[in-house]
């Protein structure tokens, strides 16, 4: 999960004097991200006790974190932006349900590793987290589970997250995927409960959980690992929809994390593809027009 | 180091973390197998051998039925009620033992133990079969305790439905005395005790509800009855903690003592937590947070309950709590206390809980099932500690399966997507996709961790015979032929009732403590007794009830090792008094009566 971070640096170009102090006021689009998932972790945690544990949350948070620094410094030369590492730590710790601490620490490493290995054309393919998750949760069913609980009683806690963090992701450019997903996720859900027999409610329950609201507001979005244009993404994160549908008709409870690890990647390497191949045929077409 | 070689690194690293951990998992994962009963008692110490028909047991729990309305989700509704309890009510010397069953019109049972591993059934005689009347609610538990200090224990039968309390005629049979007892006319009941909360040497009352108290689940006007949350339920049913005024009435002081809670209990178990003389309460709750109230002296003078189980560190995340058992299991003398919760493969790992006290009589607590290895137990239901093995350390035994239905199908995907939802989802049954037979987590197998005595417990179940895969509810631990050994009941849900008689390896000594209470409640419940022997010590508590709707033998049982020399025991008495036996012969019954 890193969200949205290649706007917000290019939404920072030199800064003519008059808007300095309106600069020194104005919250930074990068530390919008970070600062609504932290916000989740904080109240869910505060308020309903979501987390298995500080321990362990602070054990992915920190092994992504160190990771992000070792393997950006070792590849690149550069110190990195630790946010996309933050978030990707934070994501871990709070979606991961386990026992033990080692999942945490694992799946972190997977998915910070994920992003320096799984690339192509330099750009990395899988949401890293996503990846991380899907992952784990393949090979140790056993050991670890997904955020499966929810925002205490009542409704409020759950819409004033969609609100602020719709509010947030508009600001970034964004909102148009997270609004793609949630209407072909209800509308896919009837079509589920027409084959499954099962009722309308129960197949959009999911909807109103925080694991929901982490996966489309910090892993459908990321920038480094969707499309470009915008009709792409809005493609994209359909396609993403259809698939969960398939996985749930399946009966898988990872559903999403498996729809998103299929269509993320393929969405990235046609994009790729469809680039290599304009770049070949425009040079050719001064050519054709002899 | 060049870029390349530094890149090949780093995908070593990523394949590394990808294959390296589930080979080194799958490379050490032990799977013991059956083994010969000699094996198992020269590796383990003991064997099990399942008893039940050839000791003249042949119950079959049958389910409580419920409205039509709710025909989709049956199973799970109907998913409680085997239940069962340890007790020598004619006061032979030979533990008896009481099981319900569930079902309109089914009965429950009442096995007397004739000697030489046989019982059978008196209950009809006695008149304790019948208690499954159409109207009246079905069995969900059953506790025993002295209520008017006769010396014969009494019987609290509690339902989802009416709790009906019964007197004990000197084993002779039992009479029916809950009108005018001061008892609630209804209590859709998950858990029960009897506890001398107020050290005045007579049993009160402590019962726990799970469904909310105007729910009668035989004919409901709406499906509107669900949880509201599957992690923060608050809409569950009231406790009630009733005093006993003697003479068999007791008033309701629930509110008084500030025992507040609607979540949805399903055990509780009254002991004394923090050494200072007076029983405290644990308990569990289904759908949320368990509860830890400190018997404390209130404003008024009388006795308060302060639930500190957030700051505990007991109350912190939210599980589907289903056992309250206590064990000294490091022999510290401190106890741990056991919760048992859902673990999934795959779907949901709460993990069970083993909650270790900083040190003896702290409040507040850490999770040690994991580092202790006793966390994972499938859809856990009772769970005992008990020295099985005699060699001194407490083990632990555990039941488990939810919903056995047909072999090979889950409803787990449905399960969970409806349970991640809203409240106003989860909250009403019509929103629950239909079962249809499915299973959910069924045919799981039981746990038998032995205590090592080093902070590790090992699973041996299935290498020690006790291999059945029922949807298992209840486990109480009794040494039923006074041989110093436990063996193991286990009430199934839908199923039989089994008996596991237990082989231990000879040459382990051990020794038990029948305690009568005097000035304290004759049940001596509350009392605290710590052995010390072979330069360790053991400490344990006379409780009621123990696990999920079980209750064990009331004498205690140490295991002691080999070649044991018991140096002394120390016995504080539910009124504070203590009294100390030294150099107690080993390999013996002591029956100890409080000083008047």
């Amino acid at each position: 999960m890193s969200v949205a971070l290649d706007q917000t640096r290019s939404a920072s170009p030199a800064v003519a004097p008059a808007n300095k102090w309106k600069d020194v006021f104005t919250f930074n689009n990068r530390f919008l991200p970070p600062v609504l998932i932290t916000g989740i972790l904080l109240v869910g945690e505060l308020e309903y006790g979501m987390l298995e544990s500080w321990g362990r949350t602070g054990l992915a948070i920190a092994t992504s974190i160190l990771l992000e620094l070792i393997l950006a410094k070792s590849l690149t030369g550069k110190w990195p932006h630790l946010a996309s590492a933050y978030i990707s730590g934070i994501s871990v710790g709070i979606l991961v349900r386990s026992p033990f601490y080692w999942p945490y620490a694992l799946c972190s490493a997977l998915s910070i590793t994920s992003k320096y290995v799984l690339r192509w054309d330099g750009k990395h393919l899988c949401n890293p987290s996503n990846f991380g998750l899907s992952v784990m949760f393949f090979l140790y069913p056993a050991a670890m589970a997904s955020l499966s609980i929810q925002w205490g009683n009542s409704l409020w806690p759950m819409l004033v997250v969609w609100a602020l963090g719709s509010i947030i992701i508009y600001r970034l450019k964004r909102f148009h995927i997270c609004f793609t997903y949630v209407v072909s996720f209800l509308a896919l859900s009837y079509v589920r409960s027409l084959v499954t027999g099962h009722p309308y409610f129960a197949s959009i329950a999911p909807l109103t959980g925080p694991m929901y609201q982490l996966f489309v507001f910090f892993m459908i979005t990321d920038p480094k690992t969707t499309v470009k244009p915008r009709w792409g993404q809005c493609v994209v994160a359909a396609l993403v929809a259809v698939a969960e549908m398939i996985f749930r008709l399946g009966e898988d409870v990872h559903a999403p994390y498996y729809a998103l690890f299929v269509v993320g990647p393929a969405a990235r390497v046609v994009e790729i593809l469809h680039a290599r191949w304009t770049k070949k045929t425009l040079p050719a077409q001064p050519e054709a027009a002899r | 180091m060049n870029p390349g070689s530094k890149k090949t690194l780093v995908v070593l690293l990523f394949i590394a973390l990808l294959v390296g951990p589930v080979i080194y998992i799958r490379s050490h994962q032990r799977v013991r197998g059956a083994l010969e009963a000699n094996e198992a008692l020269e590796r383990y110490g003991l064997s099990l051998e399942e008893v039940s028909v050839a000791s003249g047991i042949d119950f079959v729990h049958t389910p409580p039925k419920v409205d039509g309305k709710l025909a989709n989700i049956e199973p799970q509704i109907a998913s409680m009620g085997a239940a069962v309890s340890v007790v020598d009510f004619d006061r032979d010397g030979l533990y008896d033992f009481y099981v319900t069953n569930s079902a309109p019109g089914s009965k429950n049972r009442l096995y007397r133990n004739l000697g030489g591993g046989k019982f059978i059934d008196v209950a009809e005689a006695m008149g304790v079969a019948d208690l499954n009347q159409p109207g009246t609610g079905s069995c969900t538990g059953t506790v025993w305790g002295d209520y008017d200090n006769d010396g014969y224990d009494d019987l609290l039968v509690y339902k989802w439905g009416k709790p009906e309390l019964f007197h004990n005629e000197q084993g002779h049979g039992f009479t029916r005395v809950t009108e005018g007892s001061g008892l609630p006319a209804w209590v859709n009941a998950g858990t029960a005790t009897w506890v001398d909360y107020d050290r005045d040497g007579k049993l009160d009352l402590f019962i726990g509800g799970y469904w909310p108290d105007d729910v009668h689940l035989e004919k409901l006007p709406n499906t509107r009855i669900m949880p509201d949350s599957f992690e923060y339920a608050n809409n569950g049913g009231h406790c009630y903690l009733l005093r006993n005024l003697g003479g068999g009435h007791f008033a309701d002081v629930t509110k008084e003592v500030g025992l507040t809670s609607t979540r949805w209990k399903l055990a509780v178990i009254a002991a004394d937590f923090n050494n200072d003389g007076w029983p405290d309460l644990f308990v569990s709750n289904d759908y949320g947070i368990s509860e830890f109230y400190l018997n404390e002296p209130g404003p008024d003078g009388h006795r308060h309950f302060r639930d500190i189980g957030r700051e505990s560190g007991i109350a912190r995340n939210p599980k589907s709590g289903m056992n309250a058992s206590v064990g000294d299991v490091l022999n510290s003398g401190a106890l741990a206390i056991y919760q048992s919760n859902i673990s999934e493969e795959g779907v949901l790992v709460q993990g069970n809980n083993l909650w270790m006290p900083s040190a003896p009589g702290a409040t507040t607590f850490t999770n040690m099932a994991s580092v202790m290895g006793v966390e994972l137990g499938g859809w856990s239901f009772g769970a005992q500690f008990g020295d099985l093995n005699n060699d001194g350390f407490l083990d632990l035994y555990l039941v488990n399966g939810y919903v056995s239905g047909k072999p090979r199908t889950t409803y787990w995907y449905d399960f969970s997507e409806i349970t991640g939802g809203n409240s106003k989802i989860i909250s009403d049954a019509k929103n629950w996709p239909d079962m249809k037979g499915r299973s959910l987590s069924g045919f799981q197998h039981k746990r038998l961790w032995l205590n090592s005595g080093d902070g590790k417990f090992s699973e041996v179940s299935q290498a020690v015979g006790a291999t059945d895969t029922f949807d298992g509810r209840s486990v109480a631990l009794a040494d039923f032929e006074n041989r110093g050994v436990l063996d193991v009941l286990v009430a199934n849900q839908g199923g039989r009732l089994l008996l596991y008689h237990t082989t231990v390896k000879p040459g382990r000594d051990w020794i038990e403590f029948e305690l009568e209470g005097k000035g304290s409640n004759r049940d001596a419940y509350g009392a605290a007794v710590r052995v010390k022997w072979n330069g360790q010590e053991q400490l344990q508590e006379v409780v009621a009830a123990s696990g999920y709707s079980s209750q064990n033998m009331h004498r205690l049982h140490f295991g002691l090792g080999e070649k044991a020399k018991v140096d002394q025991i120390t016995i504080r008495w539910p009124d504070g008094r203590e009294q100390v036996v030294a150099a107690p012969a080993i390999n013996t019954i002591h029956h100890l009566q409080e000083a008047p």
